[in-house]
């Protein structure tokens, strides 16, 4: 059924469709339409039986989940940037004890400065926290996800963690195909936990392990996030057949024939740089796209074969490792067959700065031709950066860094408000 | 008090069992065939309070929801000695998640009972002091005040015992810690209010609190059957000395429970929405000096020159308890 | 269900596999100490064995228990001056248990009911004559018989009973209950001969074809004292007085009775002679009420029923109406010193009250038999010089009570039986006593002792009724419960419960305990907390 509506009320219709047992509510910007779409559904009865319960916090949140799930419940919450953080302890547990619970991430900018809008470094900052991380680039997609990451998680025992762009998709008006519940349920079997409480059966979940099987015990789970990704193509197959669209993997490529630049990135921002890319290859650029739907397990397999025949390759990412450079460009080097030298980062849109298309087509011709910089930070106010900087290297203790900026910008703070 | 008093009976109600009572009057413990819900083998220290009193309290559980029981319990000595890989002392649904989020864990056990029409399985949150007075706490109020059909169990033993005796909010004043010693002029705590979360779970409204000793099994077991009578939120906190943390020897445990309670150090009670509606009476009054003197953690009090002012403070606390609670029989006061 | 995630989910209970036995430096054991009652009691009766069965309501267990004994029990009940009440642990947390009045109600209810004592299944075919069917007499006949000896007691007097009949007045001992007991004992096989006075023991043994002899002729000859007395002064001694209660001839002792002495016998007598109608009965004695020998029980009565005593008082000179009595003072030991001062009692009769002397005349010519103070001299195993002849109850050396008494036709008993088949008999081991502060009283409710039902004093002054009463049911086993089963075992679960490691294995009712040592830290809380001091320490061996 095709719908105009909010991204966050799709993904809310499509989570209701997987009939969660119990739902973990905690506002946070830009996820809070999420569980509000949930809870009028639980509320119009149209999510039947479900627990929806309103927590004091994130880390309450997750570890209600973690009751629930433990249990045998189905269980979903959603958060973002602080949120997720704040659940940190939670989140790493969840994996450890293999409880397969969804989580929505509706990717927010972490502070301080604290920050309401769009990048990706809230999700990146738990890569290795033993979820499942998949990235929406739609709201078709994210919806397709979440029904997908429920079928995923329950039959890897395993979280999986949807991460779909705050505001420009969880706010974002956008026709989308809803399936129906009878497309659901034949796609997505009832929970049957791996583990279960259950008096009739009782174990004990959540022992302390020593040196002596720590290890073993990490391995295991990198072995199973491992053997998921031959598993993961095979389900989106499988949701290809039952609902009639190709929806997840682990990656997506464009315009790849022939490409000797390819652009990797991840999430909303893959439509402009289709975009882009179209523009460029109407010029005869032969320019490509990578787009990352699985980012952790980390597709190599498929990542390496696509970038088989690049001469170069430009990462586009919402994140920054501080220090280093790129997330998700270092993740692409070690899977690129070429040299380490041919992977650009670009770091773009952090704290929800916009990408454009005039942009991109800058950096990607500057890629072409040579001229980018390893690493590169889209649209970056050099002369005020270089300011700040210089003031700091006069003075030792020029104050926070926030402040400076202010300054150079003319107002001054007592001035605000 | 909650239980009938079995009177003359050679014991009283006192001992753990009673050859003269009739089967029902017997307590959970001196059942031939009772859960050991915590069974032989587990790493506690020799004499702990806490595994005897997470015994007490879950075999209690167990048999009030005919053994439809749950645990979720808290980082923390009980976890810790009772769930090493590849042995488990836990004979029930056990799950240890976080250090700080038993409280919400169970939230979630007991939502998924319901939503799956098992409401008959009832669930227990349980963890130390440090888990539940600190770390834990946000969870615990959060789970007090949605009401939620948990009953929770504080194993107090007074401070962080697990990584080597640190202060917790729970730790009395004047005890000493590891901790306490670099703060304040003092080697013990410092007075204040710390958290008293009987009191804090009764302004939560929930609808039972109850405090217990591990002296005292049939006021402790009478409690947990009591919570079980309830849904909603239930809090019952109990007392486990520590024989390493306090520094009294290990066959002395329940002596020291005991003296906590009998010199009003520790008031026992019971509270229903708020309202106070039962405490155990103190049998034999002594002053806090007799629970004090047996403890390391508070032998600074009595090296010369001693320190009769603080030892008069810890008095005047254990009298504001006596007066508050009632907790002295009228004849037993005169 | 899929297989559960490696280490992270276990099995429950697996920690049986760790054997946390190996902890332990010390380890507990479980002990049986000698509760202070048995240890006190004269008969060596297993008091906390009997209260034990009694709590129960087991009634007729408990009776047998205490009859192992002491055959005697409703006698005992009323008579004995209870030293294991003296001694009982619980007299010092608030009131010691009232172990004479249970008695008492176990021994009435036995006669009651009709229980009678299991006879042997065999006889030994030796014949053992005890001389005297007083307490020693009958205790050491009942004890030879329940050992499958013939027994024959042959007795100087018309009815059996000695002392218990003829020392100790019917309103504390009422003959009914004392014929029963003795009949029971009858019933058992043994022979009673009365008016039947041995005047040679070795002619007897001899021509009674007799293996053994148990003498318990007890001391039934009144001491005198020199006091000058006119003709007309009626003197009397207090064994004729109450020998005379019991034969018919009751004696006239007048309006004012003075009893000289300060036992239970000068009691007794004086007591007597208020039923008998003397408006005054006067005790006169040479020391304080702190010396006097009399049990407080017995002079307190005494006092209830306006029985007088004049302490410090010797009696110088009996005149036909009056005495005259010296004042005396006590010295710095403690002893009674004349003063020259005199004072003039009213008085129609005096009687001696000053203790009983051993009548040893059927003893002459028995070879190796030694006498000694007036008392027969034995050694360890009861026997006399003379191999065979045995020798008990007040005609030895000893406290001359009923319970001495019956405790000594035990012991004398036991030892017949081993000398009758050339052994010895050995005394097992005593425990370790089962002292207080092996308690953790705590655990012990409250509950004050029960009181028994007291005569008013009216009926008291006037009538030989019973003084004090017995307990009904509801208070026998109120009064048992009371018991703090010191130093034994009485499967209360405290040890059971207070294992913080479940290393104590419950075997049953009656069973008791064991420790399971493959998980018992050692940490000694069970020690601690058992109630009744059950439970000790010792060192592990490593």
């Amino acid at each position: 059924m095709l719908k105009q509506v909010e991204g966050s009320a799709a993904v809310a219709e499509a989570v209701a469709l997987c009939r969660p047992e119990v739902i973990c509510a905690y506002p946070i910007s830009p996820q809070t339409h999420i569980v509000e779409g949930l809870g009028k559904l639980v509320s119009a009865g149209r999510l039947a039986p479900c627990e929806f319960i309103n927590v004091e916090s994130e880390f309450a949140a997750m570890s209600v989940a973690i009751g629930a799930s433990a249990a045998g419940a189905r269980a979903y919450t959603a958060t973002a940037s602080q949120g997720l953080l704040f659940m940190a302890e939670a989140v790493f547990n969840a994996a450890g004890l293999g409880l397969p619970i969804v989580m929505t991430v509706a990717n927010r900018a972490l502070g301080a400065p604290i920050n309401i809008w769009n990048d990706h470094t809230d999700a990146l900052s738990q890569r290795d926290c033993g979820w499942i991380q998949l990235f929406a680039e739609d709201n078709q997609e994210a919806l397709d996800l979440h029904i997908q990451a429920f079928r995923l998680a329950e039959e890897l025992s395993l979280p999986v963690m949807v991460c779909m762009d705050g505001f420009i998709l969880t706010h974002a008006y956008e026709r989308v195909d809803l399936p129906t519940q009878e497309q659901v349920d034949a796609y997505l079997p009832p929970y049957e936990p791996r583990q279960v409480l259950d008096p009739a059966d009782p174990v004990s979940i959540g022992a302390m392990v020593g040196p002596e099987a720590f290890m073993e015990v990490r391995y295991l789970a990198h072995a199973k996030q491992r053997q998921a990704l031959e598993l993961i193509p095979a389900w989106a197959d499988e949701f290809k057949r039952v609902f009639g669209r190709e929806s997840g993997g682990l990656a997506h490529t464009y315009r790849l024939e022939d490409a000797e630049t390819v652009v990797v990135a991840l999430g909303s921002v893959l439509g402009t740089i289709k975009d882009t890319v179209d523009e460029l290859r109407d010029q005869g650029v032969r320019i490509g796209v990578l787009g990352i739907t699985c980012f952790r397990p980390w597709p190599t397999a498929a990542v390496r074969a696509a970038l088989a025949n690049a001469k170069r390759v430009v990462v586009l990412e919402k994140s920054l490792a501080v220090g280093l450079g790129g997330i998700v460009s270092n993740n692409v080097s070690a899977s690129y067959p070429g040299s380490p030298d041919d992977v650009h980062t670009v770091v773009a849109g952090l704290g929800g700065r916009a990408i454009t298309r005039a942009s991109l087509r800058r950096v990607f011709t500057e890629a072409i031709e040579g001229r980018l910089e390893h690493v590169t930070f889209l649209d970056l106010d050099h002369k005020l950066v270089e300011r700040v900087l210089a003031r700091e290297r006069e003075q030792r203790r020029s104050g926070p860094i926030a402040e400076g900026i202010l300054k150079d910008l003319g107002v001054v703070a007592a001035k605000i408000g | 008090m909650t239980h009938q008093p079995i009177r003359f009976y050679q014991t009283g109600t006192f001992t753990v069992g009673n050859r003269l009572l009739a089967q029902e009057q017997r307590s959970v413990q001196a059942q031939a065939g009772r859960t050991n819900s915590l069974n032989s083998g587990h790493r506690a220290c020799q004499g702990c309070g806490e595994a005897l009193g997470a015994r007490y309290a879950i075999d209690a559980a167990m048999d009030a929801t005919n053994r439809q029981l749950v645990a979720a319990n808290a980082t923390g000595c009980l976890e810790v000695f009772s769930t090493p890989y590849p042995e488990t002392s836990w004979q029930i649904p056990w799950i240890h998640s976080l250090f700080g989020n038993a409280a919400a864990v169970a939230t979630g056990i007991a939502a998924a009972m319901r939503v799956k029409g098992r409401e008959n399985v009832r669930v227990v949150a349980q963890g130390g002091d440090g888990g539940t007075t600190d770390i834990g706490f946000g969870c615990l109020s959060g789970m007090f005040e949605r009401n939620d059909d948990v009953l929770y169990i504080c194993y107090d033993n007074e401070a962080y015992m697990n990584t080597g005796v640190q202060r917790s909010s729970a730790t009395p004043p004047a005890a000493r810690t590891n901790t306490t010693m670099p703060v304040g002029s003092s080697t013990g705590a410092r007075f204040g209010q710390g958290k008293n979360l009987p009191r804090i779970a009764m302004a939560h409204e929930i609808p039972y609190v109850a405090t217990a000793t591990v002296a005292e099994l049939r006021d402790l077991e009478a409690k947990v059957r009591r919570a079980m009578e309830f849904r909603g939120a239930r809090y019952i906190h109990i007392l486990v000395p520590c024989p390493l943390g306090w520094g009294h020897g290990s066959a002395e445990t329940i002596r020291m429970a005991r003296l906590a309670k009998e010199t009003g150090i520790f008031p026992v009670f019971e509270a229903e929405h708020g309202e106070v509606t039962n405490v155990s009476k103190i049998r034999r009054p002594l002053p806090v000096e007799e629970y004090l003197r047996p403890q390391t953690r508070f032998a600074h009090l009595f090296k010369p020159p001693g320190h009769p002012e603080i030892i008069a403070r810890l008095q005047q606390l254990a009298d504001r308890n006596i007066r508050r609670y009632g907790l002295l029989d009228t004849e037993a006061a005169s | 269900m899929k297989p559960k995630p490696f280490a992270i989910t276990l099995d429950p209970g697996s920690s049986l596999a760790n054997h946390t036995g190996s902890w332990r430096t010390v380890r507990p054991e479980y002990v049986d100490r000698l509760p202070p009652c048995n240890h006190a009691c004269p008969a060596g009766e297993n008091v906390q064995g009997w209260l034990f069965h009694a709590e129960a309501g087991d009634y007729e267990q408990a009776w047998r228990v205490l009859t192992r004994d002491n055959p005697l029990p409703a006698v005992m009940g009323r008579v004995c001056y209870h030293p294991c009440e003296s001694s009982c642990n619980r007299g010092q947390l608030d009131q010691s248990v009232g172990i004479n009045a249970i008695e008492r109600y176990l021994g009435d209810e036995a006669l009651r009911r009709g229980w009678k004592f299991q006879p042997p299944e065999r006889q030994s075919g030796k014949r053992v004559l005890v001389i005297g069917a007083g307490p020693s007499g009958l205790s050491a006949a009942y004890h030879l018989a329940m050992r499958g000896h013939a027994v024959t007691i042959r007795e100087a007097g018309p009815v059996a009973g000695g002392m218990m009949r003829f020392g100790i007045p019917k309103y504390r001992l009422p003959r009914e209950v004392l014929d029963a007991e003795v009949q029971r004992i009858v019933d058992l096989g043994v022979t009673l001969e009365l008016n039947s006075k041995v005047d040679d023991v070795l002619a007897a043994r001899r021509e009674g074809g007799f293996d053994a002899v148990f003498l318990a002729v007890g001391a039934h000859i009144a001491k005198r004292a020199y006091i000058p007395a006119g003709s007309a002064a009626k003197m009397l001694d207090a064994v004729s007085v109450l020998r005379g209660m019991e034969t018919g001839e009751q004696p006239l002792l007048g309006r004012r009775v003075v009893v000289y002495g300060g036992g239970n016998t000068a009691l007794d007598v004086a007591r007597t002679a208020k039923r008998l109608g003397a408006e005054e009965s006067i005790i006169v004695y040479r020391r304080t009420r702190e010396k006097m020998p009399a049990h407080e029980s017995e002079l307190e009565e005494a006092l209830q029923e306006g029985v007088l005593v004049k302490w410090l008082s010797t009696i110088k000179q009996a005149g036909e109406s009056s005495i005259t009595v010296e004042k005396m003072a006590l010295d710095a030991k403690g002893n009674p010193q004349p003063t020259g001062q005199f004072e003039t009692l009213e008085a129609d009769s005096v009687v001696l009250a000053l203790g009983q002397d051993v009548d040893l005349s059927l003893l002459d010519g028995v070879p190796g038999l030694e006498v000694a103070d007036g008392v027969v001299k034995v050694d360890d195993s009861m026997m006399t010089g003379h191999p065979g002849i045995f020798a008990g109850g007040d005609m030895v050396k000893g406290e001359r009570t009923v319970t001495v008494g019956i405790g000594h036709g035990k012991l004398a008993a036991r030892n017949v039986d081993a000398w009758l088949r050339g052994e010895q008999w050995v005394h097992p081991p005593q425990h370790e006593l089962a002292t207080f502060d092996k308690l953790n009283t705590w655990y012990y409710t409250d509950a004050p002792k029960s009181k028994q039902p007291i005569l008013d004093t009216i009926r008291r002054q006037s009538t030989f009724d019973e003084v004090v009463g017995g307990y009904d049911e509801t208070t026998a086993q109120f009064e048992a419960r009371r018991c703090l089963s010191c130093g034994n075992c009485f499967e209360c679960d405290n040890c059971y419960g207070v294992c913080p490691d479940n290393a104590v294995i419950k075997l049953g009712p009656g069973k008791r305990y064991e420790f399971n040592l493959d998980y018992c830290k050692g940490c000694g809380i069970c020690v601690s907390e058992c109630p009744c001091g059950a439970i000790r320490t010792v060192a592990e061996e490593i």
